[in-house]
């Protein structure tokens, strides 16, 4: 399989550490609080919470009963009551106006939890942030930049130095600088550098690819079953009994570590031939002796039996994905997306994603859609349509803001679908309120830099999945992400020297910045997606890790 | 330190006799320090030994046991119970090589005076020292202990201690070009945690006008007010700032917003209605008036539709009970209830689909493509054939579709149509290859045989010979096909 590394790629470095910070922060805090106490947990923290410590280890620090934050009177014996939230309202500046706004200040003390960090796999860590795209690049709020600039703070002084920094995009910008100004405010010290290289993107800088639906294993499955923290649950009909069951999805999954980046295509072959070969370990029972047996029991069979176990949850997974893709014409909406990446026979694209929404197959599905035609067609085709209930009326307001859904300017000659569709739909309103910042509302260029960067392989060459030439194999030969295409390009000329065209085409913000320290090491790249990325990307950069014999730029996921 | 000098710490602890003069602090201090740490090292010791117990009984990934989403729906569950340990699915993955470095080692331990000690060699074999000096500043102290103090700090020098995370006094920049140099310095930190903490101030002691008046020049700084405004559920100040700013459609919008909190249905659609004199754009204006139309029309199916169904003398309802009531559904969700429910009514009434048409203006392809899908769940069959049946001017009826043939048999098939009826629209299908695969699926052997005789070709005739019932039918007629020399086969 395509996933044996080069032999020469360098060592990852060990992100487990990171774990054992925020729990010792953690202790830290609880530390704070002398004596009994009840720990209350919004459950939006608990995975990572999961991830990192456990219940013995806050018993040891006096924690006596835990509970989940809710909206509802607090029952408890206990003296001391320990709330750990993200901080919804703002960070402390506000959530002390509002704890002062209601008297309740003195009342309660707050404090950080500095927990930037998650590592969830060997090769990616993440932020856990979901409202950081949102906030960032919806609301304009940049609250999460000095969390940014922290977390690279912190990667910097346990993996660093970094020698060199690529970037593009505004936000990126701004974490970096909130980066430098912590890096000279501490104090500097000379250690062998585990990370050299550093690049950030920003989410909006590339929309197009997280629009399209992933056919890598660990994508589908993300689609489908939604990872969560590295984890995720897979429902009654996966596991053929009555129960669902969580699983965490890692390199320590020996049977998911072989396909997560594989084409789905080949996820069946490889299955079955791993139940073959199971079934062939366990047949090695028969005409055994006692002590043959006994050596079997003792030294194979666990094993054995956790890969059985593996391989039916995955099995299970595929089936499960097969029938509901299946279900939906799979095929011709992946045949839909990839006309459009290509710009060719837009009209049939259009009538197909006009039936999509009549049929009501799927709102997010026809929403991603509209979203792709119109980015890919530099919102000249753009449309507003909605039979999906009022409630979007503010949908649309949001895609609108976010450049995802570009409006045709009125007087413009209206297409076929806009007099149609647009007419029905009764919550179209929404999107004035957005009008003013349209200063921010950007003109994708994406025919452009299709063409300038080569997304598009030629279609008439046949592509052979199971032996992936370039990193369009995520998304089955037809089109290479372009946020993972920049960060080939600016590596390989180390810089954006030669892509000049490409970056006006992006609107600017690029950078490329080279530290004093001159690492060894810059064979181990840390990419971080600012505002999130989908696993597909990852995949493609494991990819352009292990061609390139540097390894697998860190996915640095900000928000999921 | 050794073992002979922690006892002598522990000495010095216990003893009553401790000589202590002021001149002797220094050293006080600092012994009084070692003996903490040798305490603490004790503590240490025994809290690892803990934890390495621990480690044996409790393995934890995914939600093992012992997790704390676990413990947390056990206490929901009963208190009682929190200590048990019960069978969970465990799921094998990153513990091996977690457990060792779970030792009870804690860093807070490090900047309670202990600095360097044996016994945390696990930390100190993957870490060098220098590193482990390096999270001194960011396990800084406790908030609480940084107030009282007193500065005198410049604009600047206060973003910077904000960003920081520490606090710094605001009410000194009492004139309005202090404060809007706070503001912008906060917005050149881009962090956007302090630019708030600076509007949070501003708000309290600027008037409103000056506040709006200044926020316009500053486009970042207003986005994070409306941010704030917004999570704060301030709607009554974001109101007076849009007003102010001159944004009269989003002022319309959000106050048209609101009727989402509004959960009886009169009461929500004579908010609409009030809303219709906001000042929309044309189109948005539109837009509502079709919302408020469609609430309308919905009340009054719903009251209708209710007495009906529980009435028990219509037959429809009695056959296929409603699942949820129509109110505040989408418009083509209500025009599929109404072909459900109310399909031949005439145009006249408010539940009639074409009424509903009519008044929203719905494509034909919408139309049909919802009336299909309606029909065909309810196996109404000539329901179905009619849709697709007009006469030319001739008089001649053919079956027309504004949605390809394809489609419309999928529609079909997923509502279990017989095969007599798919049959019909697969024979409409154009292009041939995508016929037969579709025929071929659905066992519509004539069209199959048809089509590769039209196609002229045998050898895929003869291949479909080996499909079909030994004696059957499409067999004879396969024969009939084969043997007719009329016929010139391409192959």
């Amino acid at each position: 399989m395509a996933n044996s590394a080069r032999r020469d790629s360098p060592e990852l470095p060990d992100f487990s550490l990171l774990k054992r910070l925020a729990r010792d922060q953690l202790i830290y805090l609880l530390e704070q609080l002398p004596g009994k106490k009840d720990l209350f947990i919004e459950a939006d923290l608990m995975s990572p919470l999961d991830r990192i410590a456990n219940v013995s280890t806050l018993k040891q620090h006096e924690v006596d009963k835990l509970y989940k934050v809710e909206y509802k009177p607090v029952v408890s014996t206990s003296d001391q009551l320990c709330f750990l939230i993200r901080p919804r309202i703002q960070t402390f500046y506000a959530c002390e106006a509002v704890l002062e706004e209601q008297g309740m200040f003195g009342d309660v003390t707050t404090d950080e939890w500095a927990f930037y960090l998650l590592p969830l796999d060997d090769d990616i860590i993440s932020l856990e942030l979901p409202e950081f795209f949102r906030d960032n690049f919806l609301a304009g709020d940049q609250r999460w930049m000095r969390t940014a600039g922290s977390a690279l703070h912190l990667l910097h002084s346990l993996y660093g130095p970094f020698s060199k920094v690529y970037g593009i995009g505004r936000y990126s910008k701004m974490a970096y600088e909130s980066w430098r100004e912590q890096v000279e405010q501490g104090e500097q010290r000379a250690r062998q550098a585990e990370i050299g290289n550093v690049f950030l993107i920003d989410r909006d800088v590339d929309f197009v690819t997280p629009l399209c639906s992933q056919v890598v294993y660990e994508g589908l499955v993300d689609d489908i079953f939604r990872i969560k923290c590295g984890c995720v649950e897979f429902s009654p009909d996966v596991t053929a009994s009555d129960k669902s069951v969580k699983v965490m999805l890692n390199s320590q999954d020996k049977v998911f570590n072989e396909i997560r980046n594989e084409h789905f295509s080949n996820v069946f072959g490889f299955l079955s031939q791993k139940a073959r070969n199971l079934q062939t370990a366990y047949d090695k029972r028969r005409g055994m002796d006692i002590k043959q047996m006994k050596t079997f029991v003792s030294e194979e069979l666990k094993g054995l039996k956790q890969e059985h176990r593996l391989l039916s949850l995955h099995i299970g997974a595929s089936e499960s994905i097969m029938k509901k893709k299946t279900k939906q014409d799979f095929q011709e909406l992946l045949k839909t997306e990839h006309s459009l990446l290509e710009g060719f026979e837009i009209r049939e694209c259009i009538s197909y994603i006009e039936e999509h929404i009549s049929r009501q197959v799927s709102m997010i599905e026809s929403l991603r859609l509209l979203c792709l035609l119109s980015i890919t067609e530099n919102g000249e085709l753009s449309f507003v349509t909605s039979n999906y209930g009022v409630d979007h009326l503010l949908t649309f307001s949001n895609l609108r803001q976010l450049g995802l859904l570009v409006e045709q300017q009125p007087g413009e000659t209206l297409t076929v679908m806009e007099s149609r569709v647009g007419k029905l739909v009764n919550d179209k309103t929404a999107g004035k309120l957005t009008d003013a910042f349209s200063s921010l509302a950007k003109k994708s260029n994406f025919r452009a830099l299709s063409r300038k960067l080569n997304l598009v392989p030629k279609s008439d060459e046949e592509y052979d999945l199971r032996v992936p030439r370039d990193m369009a194999y995520i998304f089955s030969g037809a089109y290479v992400p372009l946020s993972c295409k920049l960060i080939e390009q600016v590596l390989e000329r180390d810089g954006w020297t030669g892509l000049e065209e490409v970056t006006r085409l992006l609107n600017g913000n690029e950078f490329a910045v080279t530290g004093q320290i001159t690492s060894m090491s810059d064979r181990i790249i840390l990419v971080m997606f600012l505002g999130g990325c989908t696993f597909s990307e990852i995949s493609a950069l494991r990819f352009l890790g292990r061609e390139k014999g540097k390894h697998g730029p860190n996915g640095c996921s900000v928000s999921h | 330190m050794t073992k002979s000098k922690a006892d002598e710490e522990d000495y010095w602890n216990s003893s009553k006799f401790k000589a202590f003069t002021f001149d002797d602090e220094d050293d006080e201090l600092i012994r009084l320090k070692e003996s903490r740490q040798a305490v603490n090292s004790i503590q240490r010791l025994v809290e690892e030994d803990d934890d390495e117990d621990d480690v044996e009984k409790v393995s934890w990934s995914g939600e093992p046991v012992g997790s704390i989403s676990w413990s947390v729906k056990e206490t929901a569950a009963s208190n009682q119970r929190t200590d048990r340990e019960p069978a969970f699915p465990k799921i094998p993955t990153d513990t091996p090589s977690l457990s060792k470095s779970q030792s009870g080692y804690s860093l807070s331990s490090l900047f309670k005076g202990k600095t360097k000690g044996g016994n945390f060699q696990s930390f100190t074999d993957t870490l060098s020292d220098s590193s482990i000096r390096l999270y001194a500043p960011e396990l800084r102290k406790p908030k609480s202990e940084y107030k009282d103090y007193v500065s005198d700090w410049s604009p600047e020098e206060t973003i910077q201690r904000l960003q920081q995370g520490k606090t710094a006094p605001l009410e000194k920049f009492r004139s309005l070009q202090d404060k809007l140099l706070l503001l912008d310095f906060a917005v050149s930190a881009h962090d956007g945690n302090v630019i708030t903490a600076v509007l949070i101030y501003l708000k309290r002691t600027l008037s409103k006008e000056v506040l709006f008046r200044e926020l316009e020049s500053r486009q970042t700084a207003l986005r994070h007010f409306i941010h704030y405004l917004t999570e704060t559920k301030d709607q009554r100040l974001l109101l007076e700032l849009l007003r102010a700013l001159g944004r009269t459609e989003d002022v319309a919008l959000l106050q048209y917003k609101e009727h989402l909190s509004i959960a009886d249905e009169n009461k929500r659609r004579d908010f609409l209605k009030s809303c219709l004199s906001l000042p929309f754009s044309a189109e948005d204006s539109a837009h509502v008036q079709d919302h408020y139309t469609l609430l309308e029309r919905q009340i009054i199916i719903e009251a209708t539709d209710r007495q009906a169904e529980r009435g028990g003398k219509v037959e429809i309802f009695q056959k296929f009970p409603r699942r949820a009531s129509i109110l505040n559904m989408p418009l083509i969700t209500t025009l599929y209830y109404c072909c459900f429910y109310h399909y031949s009514e005439p145009e006249g009434t408010y539940s009639s689909p074409l009424n509903i048409r009519q008044a929203f203006k719905i494509s034909e392809k919408q139309y049909f493509v919802t009336a299909l899908a309606a029909r065909a769940k309810l196996k109404a069959w000539l329901d179905v054939d009619a849709l697709f049946t007009s006469r030319n001017w001739l008089g001649f009826t053919r079956k027309k579709s504004p949605l390809s043939f394809q489609r419309v048999v999928d529609v079909l098939q997923k509502n279990s149509a017989p095969t007599q009826v798919l049959q019909d629209y697969v024979g409409l299908v154009e292009d041939p290859d995508m016929r037969i695969s579709l025929a071929q699926k659905h066992k519509c052997h004539d069209i199959v045989i048809n089509t590769y005789r039209d196609m002229k070709d045998r050898q895929q005739l003869l291949g479909y010979r080996g499909k079909v019932g030994r004696g059957s039918a499409e067999e004879r007629k396969i024969d009939e096909l084969l043997n007719n020399q009329q016929i010139r086969w391409k192959n």
